[in-house]
């Protein structure tokens, strides 16, 4: 077991790794960040000086090893806008960005797997089909097509929520359906067809021969298996958490983390981005490295022992 | 009185029929086999007696167990006879078991719904019923999963788990097909020692004739949907009366003797949904005349529990000397 | 070409593959083949029998030389193979054919089978374009399709018309040998009783050579010159295939006998204890003695040799050349 993880550790690393190299090339390719942050009006003086400062005028792969070195030894570096620590930027918008993303999650889970179940259970009936119509909607229509449509009917319509900002709990309520809905029409889905899978094995028909009532045989036999390939995108739902709800903050002007880094990248700040991506890659590696686990727990034939006499 | 009687039992799926009409009675104690080839509906008689079928099945008929009607009967009567009075077992035992679950779990399962045997009680007899069933190390196989056993030693559990339920009589369909032939021995030799120790009804499912002539009394051959053949074993093997028995006869490749051509029966089974009008043999058959297309042939008695379904059944029924086999 | 003589001969055929057991366990050698020798006469059928894992199959690959040996050598009239990719290679594929157990994965679903059958004659740039649906009308026919199914699809025809179009393209090439791996286990039994008929009319009427593998002793009777017997990667007993069914002289083959279910079966079945055993985890000496009725210490720690009894068949056991006493085996104990 401590082999397994000490390989998943160290694939993890190698992520995280690939992901900064890559963003940093992107964005020093993608434009000079002295020039866009000092304005295109400035002085070149003034430039050279801001280029000095925050060492831009040195070789780029100086700049690379430097900044790879400095987050080895856990310096994320300082925002070129105000001169704050990235990673303080970065963790002060976090909660805000959690208070979106963790009530959507709750919402995709707890409506996303029994319309899923459902669904598969009453197969070809009415609900099923108008389950998976919603769920087909749900899947197709972006984010951002959503969230305006929800603000056009509740907010300008009806009037009955606002439809931006973060001043009450109330503000929060059409980012929060928006993701969620988005995120259950996915999980109804792939509920759906892990149990209709599952519903088809043999081993379901054996507990009917047994005598076990349907339901016993739908939560004892059935859900423990669909519950393998749904933990997976359950999992990537996870992973999703920090930086999953950029289109939305920005449809709502909700100042998470999301919002940070649509801010950080349109002025280069190439701290706050690399921050950013960062605690991304962290995410995503640890909600893959839990749903690894979770597969041995749900699957024995996953955590078959080495040697162990068949 | 027989333990089982099914009646004109059918089945359809989408329109397209499965079973067109079995009339069948089980005693109590006996061994049937139920020969055919695949789709002839040979499983799906026995899954639409337990009312294990998919809900799109359109079923009818009846069958009756010690006075009980099955077809139509509610969930909570049927709950009770599946796996209490008759049990089945199945041709894959690798996917027929939960491979979430441990072993013991699956038959400890069985016990509490059955025997209200849960705790302790539950799991000393499930490690007795798998000492029964011949799985070595038996406490220790409690807590394995079906993945750790070998296929031979999860029918066995399979077995172990219809027992559980201490049922009258045993449904095992194709139970050796999926499994080596030393293993396939072990396991026929298994049902046969149960039977003798404990007095259980068998009906064994099977493509292979040779499987439920080593097994069974009475065997009843199916041909799309219908029996077209019943006959006490050695009767059957000496006399088989119906073109198509005669035909599954001689296609078995003989054990010794010259080497002949086998006779294959020409062309293949009907589907479903283009059903010959008469006879649903008529097509392959080398004795077909007119008034085969005429009507579905009946049974009718040949000899002491013999049936045949075949109108010509007069002039090719001369019993044959004896079929190598 | 009259039958006899032999045209493929196989020495020593080794297969290692490196299994990995358990999910972080270190990987393992397994012997898939340990040591096979065969030959393939000409016109004539060798059955080669087995369970599940004994090896049989991948002899059938090395045979044809689609998998390359660790150790022996496949010659076929007299010649080495050649190295696999190689031209020569390639043309020696045209003349060996393999046909699987699973018609319908054999084939391609969106190609009807007429176009299947031309595709070797196309690959080998055999005969003329302009003869091309006279030849495949006429190995339709010699498989007992009728030509206007050719231009049907694999998902239109039965199983067992499956086959004969599997059957029909492996002939397309006129091959001098054909390999048949589990070719009618798929089948029903009337449809098995028609392709075994079906491979003895083409014999007679191509002299194809075959090896016909099989777990199922009464076919490869019905179709067999020869018959082979192999146990974990090694051949156990060689023989007349009536002589062999009738006197199994190695236990495991006499189990096999006895295991075949047929009415008037007289006797006590002999049943074997145990499974049959993982090639990873292969016993000590003879790789059978932990299932064996007669095995005794000997047996346990020297591998008996395939060699000739004084009737000229080839057996692997100690006790059935005499070598020793008869014990009473190992399956009190449990096997691992």
């Amino acid at each position: 077991m401590l082999r397994f993880i000490a390989s998943r550790l160290a694939r993890a690393a190698l992520t995280i790794a690939m992901v900064v190299t890559f963003a940093f090339i992107v964005l020093r390719l993608s434009g000079d960040p002295a020039q866009i942050i000092m304005g295109a009006d400035a002085p070149p003086e003034a430039v050279d000086a801001f280029r000095t400062a925050w060492g831009l005028d040195e070789p780029i792969w100086v700049q690379y090893f430097s900044y790879f070195w400095a987050i080895l030894q856990g310096d994320l570096g300082r925002s070129m806008r105000d001169g704050r620590d990235a990673i303080v930027l970065v963790t002060e918008r976090i909660p805000a960005t959690l208070a979106l993303t963790l009530p959507a999650l709750a919402i995709k889970i707890c409506l996303g797997i029994p319309a899923g179940i459902y669904a598969a259970l009453h197969r070809n009936s009415l609900a099923d089909r108008v389950v998976m119509i919603i769920a087909v909607a749900g899947f197709t229509v972006p984010s951002f097509v959503l969230g305006l449509l929800l603000v056009l009917v509740f907010a300008v319509q009806l009037g009955w929520l606002p439809s931006g900002g973060q001043e009450s709990w109330r503000h929060g309520i059409l980012p929060v359906i928006t993701l969620g809905l988005g995120g259950a029409a996915v999980l109804a889905r792939f509920t759906r067809s892990a149990m209709l899978e599952v519903l088809g094995q043999p081993f379901i028909r054996t507990a009917s021969a047994k005598g076990v009532p349907w339901r016993a045989v739908v939560t004892g036999h059935a859900l423990p298996n669909a519950a393998i390939p749904t933990v997976t995108i359950i999992g990537f739902m996870v992973g999703t958490l920090i930086a999953g709800a950029v289109v939305v903050e920005s449809v709502f002007s909700w100042p998470g983390v999301g919002r940070l880094l649509v801010v950080a990248v349109a002025n280069r700040d190439l701290a706050v981005v690399q921050c950013i991506l960062l605690l991304v890659a962290i995410t995503m590696v640890c909600a893959n490295l839990i749903v690894d686990l979770l597969y041995g727990l749900l699957d024995p034939r996953l955590r078959a022992a080495p040697g162990k006499a068949a | 009185m027989p333990l089982v009687s099914l009646t004109g039992l059918s089945v359809a799926f989408d329109g397209a029929p499965a079973l067109r009409g079995i009339d069948l009675s089980v005693a109590k104690g006996e061994a049937v086999g139920l020969v055919g080839e695949s789709g002839c509906g040979k499983s799906v008689t026995w899954l639409a007696a337990l009312g294990l079928l998919p809900n799109k099945a359109r079923i009818s008929g009846s069958v009756v167990l010690d006075g009980q009607e099955l077809i139509g009967a509610p969930p909570a009567i049927l709950e009770k006879v599946r796996g209490g009075r008759i049990a089945m077992i199945f041709q894959d035992p690798a996917s027929s078991l939960n491979p979430v679950h441990r072993i013991g779990k699956q038959i400890t399962e069985a016990l509490a719904l059955h025997r209200n045997m849960v705790g302790q009680a539950a799991r000393s007899e499930a490690k007795r019923l798998l000492d029964l069933v011949g799985i070595p190390d038996a406490s220790r196989r409690l807590d394995a999963y079906p993945h750790e056993l070998s296929g031979g030693q999860n029918q066995r559990v399979m077995i172990a788990i219809a027992l559980a339920g201490q049922p009258e009589l045993l449904v095992a369909d194709e139970p050796t097909t999926a499994l080596d032939v030393t293993i396939q021995a072990q396991i026929l030799e298994l049902l046969k020692d149960l039977r003798r120790h404990m007095g259980m009804t068998l009906v064994l499912i099977s493509h292979d004739l040779g499987v439920v002539a080593d097994s069974c009394e009475r065997v009843a051959v199916m041909y799309a949907g219908r029996i077209v053949e019943e006959a006490p074993i050695s009767r059957l093997f000496s006399a088989a009366a119906h073109p198509y028995t005669q035909g599954l006869l001689g296609a078995l490749p003989p054990m010794d003797g010259p080497r002949r051509r086998l006779a294959a029966i020409p062309g293949g089974v009907p589907e479903p949904w283009a059903m010959p009008p008469g006879c649903a043999f008529a097509p392959r058959c080398a004795h077909r005349v007119a008034a085969c297309d005429a009507g579905v042939p009946g049974l009718i008695p040949l000899a002491a529990s013999h049936r045949v379904a075949c109108l010509q059944v007069a002039q090719v029924a001369m019993p044959r000397e004896s079929v190598p086999a | 070409m009259k039958p006899g003589g032999a045209l493929l001969e196989a020495e020593g055929l080794v297969r290692r593959y490196a299994m990995r057991r358990g999910f972080f366990g270190h990987a393992v050698e397994v012997r898939a083949v340990d040591g096979v020798s065969l030959k393939l006469e000409r016109g004539r059928t060798l059955g080669l029998v087995g369970e599940s894992g004994c090896g049989k199959s991948t002899t059938g690959r090395l045979v044809l030389g689609m998998e390359m040996p660790d150790a022996g050598r496949v010659s076929f009239e007299g010649a080495t193979m050649p190295q696999p990719g190689s031209t020569a290679w390639r043309k020696l594929r045209a003349r060996m054919q393999m046909v699987f157990q699973d018609p319908l994965g054999a084939l391609d679903r969106r190609l009807p089978i007429a176009t299947q059958i031309a595709e070797p004659l196309d690959i080998h740039a055999i005969g003329a374009a302009s003869d091309r649906s006279a030849r495949v009308e006429a190995l339709l026919r010699a498989v007992g399709l009728r030509p206007d199914q050719g231009a049907r699809y694999p998902h239109e025809l039965s199983g067992g018309q499956r086959q004969r179009a599997v059957l029909a393209r492996a002939l397309a090439t006129d091959p001098a040998v054909l390999v048949c791996d589990e070719p009618i286990s798929a089948l029903d039994v009337s449809i098995q009783a028609q392709v075994m008929n079906l491979l003895l009319d083409l014999q007679e009427q191509f002299g194809t050579s075959m090896l016909f593998v099989s777990h199922d002793l009464r076919a490869v009777r019905q179709v067999s010159h020869r018959v082979a017997v192999m146990y974990l990667g090694r051949i156990v007993e060689e023989g007349e295939p009536d002589a062999v069914l009738h006197d199994p002289a190695h236990p495991y083959t006499r189990a096999l006998v006895s295991a075949i279910p047929h009415p008037g079966r007289t006797g006590q079945r002999m049943v074997l204890q145990g499974d049959p055993p993982n090639p990873a985890d292969r016993p000590s000496g003879c790789a059978f003695h932990p299932r064996c009725p007669v095995a005794n210490s000997f047996c346990a720690r020297e591998a008996p040799v395939l060699k000739p009894r004084a009737d000229g068949r080839l057996i692997a056991c100690h006790v059935a050349h005499g070598e020793v006493t008869a014990g009473h085996g190992f399956t009190g104990q449990e096997a691992a």
